[in-house]
């Protein structure tokens, strides 16, 4: 910011003027609201209690309301629930309540006004259904109501229930339904929903007895690219009773919509492959400072993975019902069985509060884990940093342990990590199917690679770490604590493991064994990326994830294509023996 | 050069003559109720160990002699394994649930006739000619390729290891027509002998025992050749070998063949015992536990990968019995601390023990802080930066 002291009143003040309006807004909307529906109620009691020839015309006025109570009314009308109350001069329609007490009988709601009916002392009214006369409906009634209930849906407020709506109709093959639709186009304002209807209208015209109209309809079919009419069109350019021009229009659309397909299908596999990618890639960035930098081989580095799900998983249920745990050792002293165990409180939090759990557990999984690696590399790796093969020995033990520890803890079976609301679901761009989680990942990995880079780059630490990683014993001469630079760097990089873990929890499943499926996976990436170079590891990491998306898709079968990768890393490692970028150097080995 | 100091035939001579004589004729010849008595199944899990030390053997002569330190050799043990498992399940002929002439899995596929490459598998010879020669050839082309590119080291390692787990997801699939998930099991004959008679497993375990003495024999003898020096001198420092005029990749890849089939004939031998061959055989844990058992007992030796091999495994079937939860805490632990404080493994720990002793004494004369011994060993041959 500018960094002057002004506090700008001005702005200030506009604001709280902006919220006081909006609030006076939402206020006058919500009365406004309640009037309206004091009116539908009126009409549409007017409308049950009509006779003959006016009644059609009043349900068809309903339509163009919106509202929901007409639509819950209209489809027990149909059901035989609307029941009318015979009071003393007139009749009052009602609907029964679902819950039923214990005779069978049920409170019953005025339809003009919403409340309960009451009797003279003011007393709920109850009865069963057999008690009242139902309202009668007719074939013709019930067809205009099913048309309201239609234009109803599709003047429904939320954007997806309209889409649902567009859709049922575009596949009713009724062409009555066609003016519904363009009445409806005349006041969408919402851009898919428009593209939508212009889809179910042409999808509709192609029943239509006038070839013309039919091959027109084809011709917007495939300028829409319409997956969704793809059988029609097909049928009709196989069809042999068709006219020719139309057989031709509709093989033209189908070519077209069959080229889309290809599209999306090409599309939505790069889209995978770069979120699997991505994982890849936050599982193997850990693991590119650990090894790449420091040379340390850390076989441990799949259960700093899972010790990053793992807080996740208690996170979550500290948010939850609490978190608890007890292991019986299977020694004795003195004749008293030794064992341990914790209870963790939960807060049982409910709603919006225990959806920002994955907020919480981001930052403790980081933290968990590089206390876990800053635990492993001061009782066993320092002792080894001369030694990388048996650094490797070393660590798979330690990976023993704690997969063990994992199964003692939290049990052999894999445990429940829910994913918060925010992450669920998807959205689709240009039919490609794209899922919050993936983006999420993706985004994720970006940030993390871009504060990693950061770090190494522009931070003193970032020196010392470069410093340290080129020539420990150079560094140690200029007077650089490497043991303490060692320490730091390991548990980043563990770290940046239980941020993957953390993650990974939100896609897979969380198991005693999670980190032992990426372990091999990360390893290649990072001797393929060239060992030392993160730049090298994000390429290998987004290039392997993709084929082996790709190479899935082609081979159809996940296991071929991982075999056809790990061969092709083999070649490849022919080629460059260095990985993609190998850092030159003088030295020999 | 003497192949043998005095105390070392001693020794080789009393383990021979108690594996190979005594234990079978105590199994075989003395009641089952005297306490003399050596049950079957004794001489199964020791036949076991067997086999597992002659892979220990062969991991050896990589990383202990070569500095190559391969995590796929459970693959060529494994597939050796497969060699043989091929021709026994061939064996049982029609005697399987079925009672087809083909194995049950094809029956259970959908298959009617015999797959083509499974046809020779009926003959012995050529079953033992598949296992040294397909081994081999893997190892062969995967060798002249990471050695040509001058992989080495860690890359190396990480190599084999991505190799083994490649063949292990290879191997679970079942349009491989090799068993899938579950492998070939349900043995009948070997032979013609019937592989659950204790007589038929009495003698694989002196087969074993012979093939063990013979793979220790001749590893003993190659690495007191000038071959043998040159490929210490390979671990030791491959640059200088190189700059003397050596052509190390030729050396590497001759050892890693010739521990490919030692490894794949120690499969062939464990398959018939232990009665079940499956893919989880080549999983990349097998490999490492191999290197476990070399490591405890000691690299660098051709004894200690023998001693691991039986100290390890014998602690595996106590712990895994006696503390089923706890046993992998053990394993991992027991492993941290070798590696971190014993790199000499169980062979080396009186000269270290000495050393220490050494150590102590020196400090009581002079009063000084002597280093901590962990740290204070010299650095050792493997590659460092």
């Amino acid at each position: 910011m500018g960094g002057g002291k002004n506090p700008r009143p001005f702005l200030k003040m506009h604001r709280t003027l902006k919220f006081l309006f909006s609030l006076l807004c939402g206020i006058f909307s919500v009365l406004a609201v309640q009037a309206q529906d004091a009116a539908i109620r009126e009409k549409l009691s007017h409308a049950i209690l009509a006779e003959g020839a006016e009644q059609p015309k009043l349900v068809g006025e309903l339509s163009d309301t919106g509202s929901k109570i007409v639509r819950e009314v209209l489809v027990a009308w149909t059901r035989d629930n609307v029941f009318l109350y015979d009071a003393d001069t007139v009749k009052i329609p009602v609907l029964l309540e679902d819950q039923t007490d214990a005779d069978g009988k049920a409170r019953a709601i005025r339809i003009d006004n919403g409340k309960f009916l009451l009797d003279d002392k003011k007393q709920e009214l109850r009865f069963a259904p057999t008690e009242l006369t139902s309202a009668d409906t007719d074939a013709a009634l019930r067809t205009v109501i099913q048309q309201t209930l239609d234009s109803l849906a599709l003047a429904d407020p939320d954007p997806d229930a309209r889409e649902n709506a567009v859709l049922k109709l575009g596949n009713s093959k009724k062409l009555k339904n066609i003016p519904v639709l363009q009445a409806r186009l005349a006041k969408e304002n919402d851009l898919t929903v428009r593209r939508n209807i212009n889809e179910a209208i042409a999808m509709l015209q192609l029943g239509d007895p006038d070839p013309k109209v039919q091959v027109a309809a084809l011709q917007q079919l495939a300028a829409l690219k319409s997956i969704g009419s793809l059988d029609m069109v097909k049928s009709l350019a196989e069809s042999k009773t068709a006219a020719p021009e139309i057989v031709k229009a509709a093989k033209l659309s189908a070519e077209t919509i069959g080229e889309h397909i290809a599209a999306v299908n090409f599309f939505g596999t790069i889209f995978r492959g770069l979120s699997l990618g991505s994982i890849l890639l936050v599982v193997t960035l850990g693991l590119a400072i650990t090894f790449g930098l420091m040379g340390i081989i850390n076989m441990a580095h799949g259960e700093m993975i899972a010790v990053g799900a793992y807080t996740t998983y208690v996170v979550q249920n500290l948010f939850g019902s609490g978190f608890a745990f007890s292991i019986n050792l299977p020694f004795s002293f003195f004749g008293h069985p030794l064992g341990f165990g914790l209870h963790l409180p939960g807060m049982n939090s409910t709603g919006w509060f225990y959806e920002t759990y994955f907020i919480f557990a981001l930052p403790l999984s980081f933290l968990m884990a590089a206390l876990a690696g800053l635990a492993l590399e001061r009782s066993v790796i320092r002792f080894l940093y001369r030694r990388p093969l048996e650094s490797l020995l070393a660590t798979w033990g330690v990976s023993l342990v704690m997969q063990q520890l994992f199964r003692m803890v939290f049990g052999a079976n894999n445990v429940q990590v829910s994913s918060p609301r925010w992450l669920q679901g998807h959205f689709t761009l240009n039919d490609v199917l794209l899922g919050y989680n993936r983006v999420f990942v993706i985004g994720f990995a970006v940030l993390i690679v871009i504060g990693t880079w950061m770090l190494l780059t522009k931070t003193p630490l970032g020196l010392l770490i470069r410093a340290v990683m080129q020539n420990r014993d150079m560094a140690s001469c200029m007077g650089v604590r490497t043991a303490r630079v060692n320490m730091m760097t390991f548990a980043f990089g563990s770290g940046l493991a239980g941020l993957a873990g953390a993650f990974l929890s939100q896609i897979g499943n969380v198991g005693p064994s999670l980190g032992q499926s990426y372990i091999v996976d990360s390893f290649m990436t990072v001797v393929v990326g060239g060992v030392g170079s993160i730049v090298g590891t994000v390429y290998a990491a987004v290039g392997i994830g993709t084929s082996d998306q790709v190479l899935q898709q082609v081979t159809g079968s996940p296991v071929t294509g991982k075999i056809v990768v790990l061969v092709c890393i083999i070649l490849f490692l022919q080629w460059k023996p260095g990985g993609l970028f190998s850092i030159r150097s003088r030295s020999l080995d | 050069m003497r192949l043998f100091s005095k105390w070392e035939l001693i020794a080789v001579g009393a383990a021979v003559l108690l594996m190979l004589v005594v234990l079978p004729c105590l199994n075989a010849f003395t009641l089952e109720s005297s306490w003399l008595h050596v049950s079957n199944f004794t001489i199964t899990v020791y036949g076991k160990y067997l086999c597992y030390a002659m892979l220990a053997i062969s991991v050896d002569l990589l990383w202990g002699y070569t500095g190559l330190l391969s995590l796929g050799q459970a693959l060529f043990f494994a597939l050796g394994g497969y060699m043989l498992g091929m021709y026994l399940m061939r064996m049982i002929g029609d005697l399987g649930q079925y009672h087809q002439p083909i194995p049950d899995f094809l029956v259970f596929l959908g298959w009617s006739t015999l797959p083509a490459f499974w046809k020779p598998f009926g003959s012995f010879p050529f079953a033992m000619f598949m296992a040294v020669l397909l081994p081999g050839t893997l190892a062969g082309i995967f060798g002249y390729l990471a050695f040509r590119s001058r992989i080495r080291g860690v890359y190396f390692s990480i190599l084999t290891q991505a190799l083994t787990y490649a063949a292990c997801l290879l191997f679970f699939r079942n349009s491989l027509l090799l068993g899938g998930n579950n492998g070939f099991t349900d043995f009948k004959f070997i032979l013609g002998h019937d592989t659950r008679e204790p007589a038929t497993q009495r003698g694989l375990f002196i087969v074993t025992g012979i093939a063990l003495l013979l793979v220790y024999l001749v590893c003993k003898w190659l690495t007191t050749t000038k071959f043998g020096k040159v490929q210490r001198a390979i671990r030791d420092s491959e640059n200088r070998v190189m700059f003397s005029g050596y052509s190390t990749a030729n050396f590497k890849l001759f050892i890693f063949v010739l521990a490919s089939v030692i490894a794949s004939l120690a499969g062939v031998l464990y398959v018939p015992q232990v009665g079940i061959i499956n893919p989880s055989e080549m999983a990349p844990d097998k490999s490492l536990e191999a290197v476990v058992w070399v490591a405890v007992g000691g690299r660098g030796t051709l004894i200690g990968p023998i001693l691991g091999a039986f100290a390890v495994n014998a602690m595996k079937s106590w712990a895994t019995r006696a503390y089923p939860d706890m046993w992998l805490i053990f394993l991992g632990t027991m492993f941290i601390l070798v590696t971190v404080f014993m790199p000499k493994g169980i062979v080396g720990l009186p000269a270290q023990l000495r050393d220490v002793y050494k150590k102590l004494t020196a400090r009581k004369m002079k009063v000084e802080p002597a280093p901590v011994a962990a740290n204070g060993e010299e650095p050792l041959p493997a590659k460092s930066e």
